[in-house]
């Protein structure tokens, strides 16, 4: 026994170097496999496929067959102005909902690391919007946004401040409207995502900063911020993906209304999809949406790492 | 750090603020929900109900088929959590201890899964699924969910394995205990709370999620309880607000139960621990 495990030791204390001797491990596949064929299956493969589509006339209910027409979906595409008034809207959303969710998230969490009484409840509370199902927080906001009997109305007619008015049916005030649900419901995970960064800021640089008598400002600026900011970056990112392409919360304040003033290109392509059965249309606009996404965070990551090497 | 008094003061005062813009539009649901009709049509809204009743939620169970959504529900939520966690541990532990060129595609493939684009792949999904026959079926909404729960299952998973200490399974080997025998005795029990841990966060996705099964179910039997409640606002976005308040609380319960649970690893080490691999 003893000498068999003094054989053996030294091939295991090195995983790395063992793990790359063995040829292929059988056993690794075989650990693998239930969860490899359902991603290739359902994940993968109809991404590819959903790319396909977009270059073919796919209709839903369709008898005749499906014909390849080249680049003829994104030609349309481009002079279709219903399409990048959706866009733009989009756009207008993604911003204005991932700016303010960072800037919020980020006051928040910094509260939230700091040595407060109650703070285990506090943490509790925050992240209660995270576990709602997003049909519910619109479901929830639509009363508040309730004309007569909201209590949004209600305040600012005890407040003295008018009459209130039709927050989701306001041709202007549909989209701010439902840009702040979205930053209320995006806050809690922004929130713990930089919480977590927080706990990796070291705090005996901050204690020394206090020491020497840098103020709270200057603290953030030169001790929490430069170790925070991975986690901001991709935390401000990731979000910017999701609001882009987020659906059930618009779908169920304003269906896209009052007349398209709120219709996330989302929505748009599955009323293109799923209503007017336009399959390979409809994956045309997939296709453009996620091109012009990557290209803007590409553009944006880019120039932050520039920055980074600059410092 | 030392605080000053006033500083102090003003945390306290900007965290009531952050609680009560977090907490108000909850609050006023609960509030609308046990509202009679006459309140509800009446301009003034008070936050507590003037004469509290439950004939909201009567009615809503009368209105829609809300039992039946909610058992739907419930077994896509519970189908997609089992097998989500069933097929990815095994999976995380070999991208945990393992590196090979599998391990680092399935890494990348979790990255980009963060960004996926929902519109790209529900029409093929869609298709796929109308080919297996199984739209319009709970079983395709629990493959779609499985698949779905799968990067942010494995993304933690990965981080609990990497918690487990190698040397452990190590010395196990070394008492002659075989591969098996290993994961089975000494990894597992180890892993238990983290397994239990993402199979709580799946279902929780599961149990909100709208979208597909929006486009996969068809049939009002077999819908699942969010496509239900958006029946209750009608095709010019006007709603029996009460019954519409009742259903909405009552399906909002079983996600905060399962995530009061998971809370504490979720505000505490989880994510810090992914963050700082």
């Amino acid at each position: 026994m003893t000498l068999a495990s003094a054989t053996r030791r030294p091939a295991t204390r090195t995983p790395d170097a063992g793990g790359r001797r063995r040829p292929v491990d059988h056993g690794a596949w075989f650990l693998v496999l239930p969860a490899l064929i359902p991603i290739l299956v359902l994940s993968v493969g109809p991404l590819l496929y959903g790319i396909g589509l977009a270059f073919t006339d796919a209709q839903s209910g369709r008898t005749a067959p499906t014909r390849w027409i080249g680049a003829l979906n994104f030609q349309d595409l481009l002079h279709d102005t219903l399409f990048w008034d959706s866009f733009r809207i989009g756009l207008l959303w993604a911003v204005g909902v991932t700016v303010p969710q960072f800037l919020l998230a980020l006051g928040l969490a910094l509260l939230l690391d700091q040595d407060l009484r109650f703070r285990p409840l506090a943490r509790a509370l925050a992240i209660i919007p995270w576990a709602m199902p997003e049909v519910v927080v619109g479901i929830m906001w639509r009363l508040v946004y309730n004309p007569d009997a909201g209590i949004l109305n209600e305040t600012l007619r005890d407040l003295g401040l008018g009459d209130g008015h039709d927050w989701l049916s306001g041709l202007g005030t549909a989209l701010p409207a439902v840009i702040v649900v979205g930053v209320w419901a995006g806050m809690p995970q922004t929130t713990v995502a930089l919480l977590a960064g927080l706990q990796n800021t070291p705090r005996e640089l901050h204690e020394a900063a206090a020491m020497d008598g840098a103020g709270a400002w200057r603290r953030f600026l030169t001790v929490t911020w430069p170790a925070l900011r991975p986690v901001a970056l991709a935390i401000t990112a990731l979000n910017f993906i999701w609001n882009f392409n987020s659906f059930a919360l618009v779908y169920v304040l304003t269906n896209g209304g009052p007349g398209g003033r709120t219709r996330l290109p989302m929505l748009f392509a599955y009323e293109e999809a799923f209503r007017y059965g336009q399959f390979g249309y409809a994956a045309a606009m997939g296709c453009v949406m996620v091109a012009v996404i990557s290209m803007l965070l590409a553009i944006r990551l880019a120039g932050r790492l520039k920055g980074d090497e600059d410092v | 750090v030392k605080t000053r008094k006033g500083a102090r003061a003003g945390q306290y005062l900007a965290l009531l603020a952050y609680l009560v813009f977090l907490a108000f539009p909850f609050l006023w649901l609960i509030s609308t929900a046990f509202k009679p009709a006459r309140e509800l049509a009446s301009l003034h809204p008070t936050w507590i109900p003037r004469s509290p009743t439950l004939a909201n939620f009567r009615q809503a169970f009368d209105e829609q088929p809300l039992l039946r959504a909610a058992l739907n529900s419930l077994l896509a939520a519970l189908g997609a959590a089992v097998v989500a966690v069933l097929i990815a541990t095994p999976m995380a532990y070999v991208m945990a201890r393992h590196r090979t060129l599998l391990a680092k595609a399935a890494t990348g493939w979790v990255v980009v899964s963060q960004a996926f684009p929902f519109v790209l792949v529900i029409i093929p999904l869609f298709l796929v699924l109308k080919n297996l026959r199984l739209i319009d079926s709970l079983t395709g909404l629990i493959m779609v969910y499985v698949v779905w729960a799968l990067p942010f299952a494995l993304w933690m998973l990965v981080g609990y394995v990497r918690a487990v200490p190698a040397e452990l399974e190590e010395a196990a080997a070394v008492d002659g205990a075989g591969r098996v025998r290993t994961l089975v005795s000494v990894t597992a029990p180890l892993l238990a709370p983290g397994i239990v841990a993402t199979a709580l966060f799946a279902f929780i996705s599961a149990w909100n999620e709208f979208f597909f099964a929006l486009v996969l179910l068809k049939t009002p039997e077999k819908q699942t309880l969010p496509v239900v409640l958006t029946h209750f606002i009608g095709a010019e976005g006007v709603a029996d607000l009460g019954p519409l308040a009742a259903a909405a609380t009552l399906a909002t319960l079983p996600s905060l139960v399962v995530f009061a649970i998971i809370q504490k690893r979720i505000t505490g080490g989880m994510l810090a621990g992914a963050v700082k691999s």
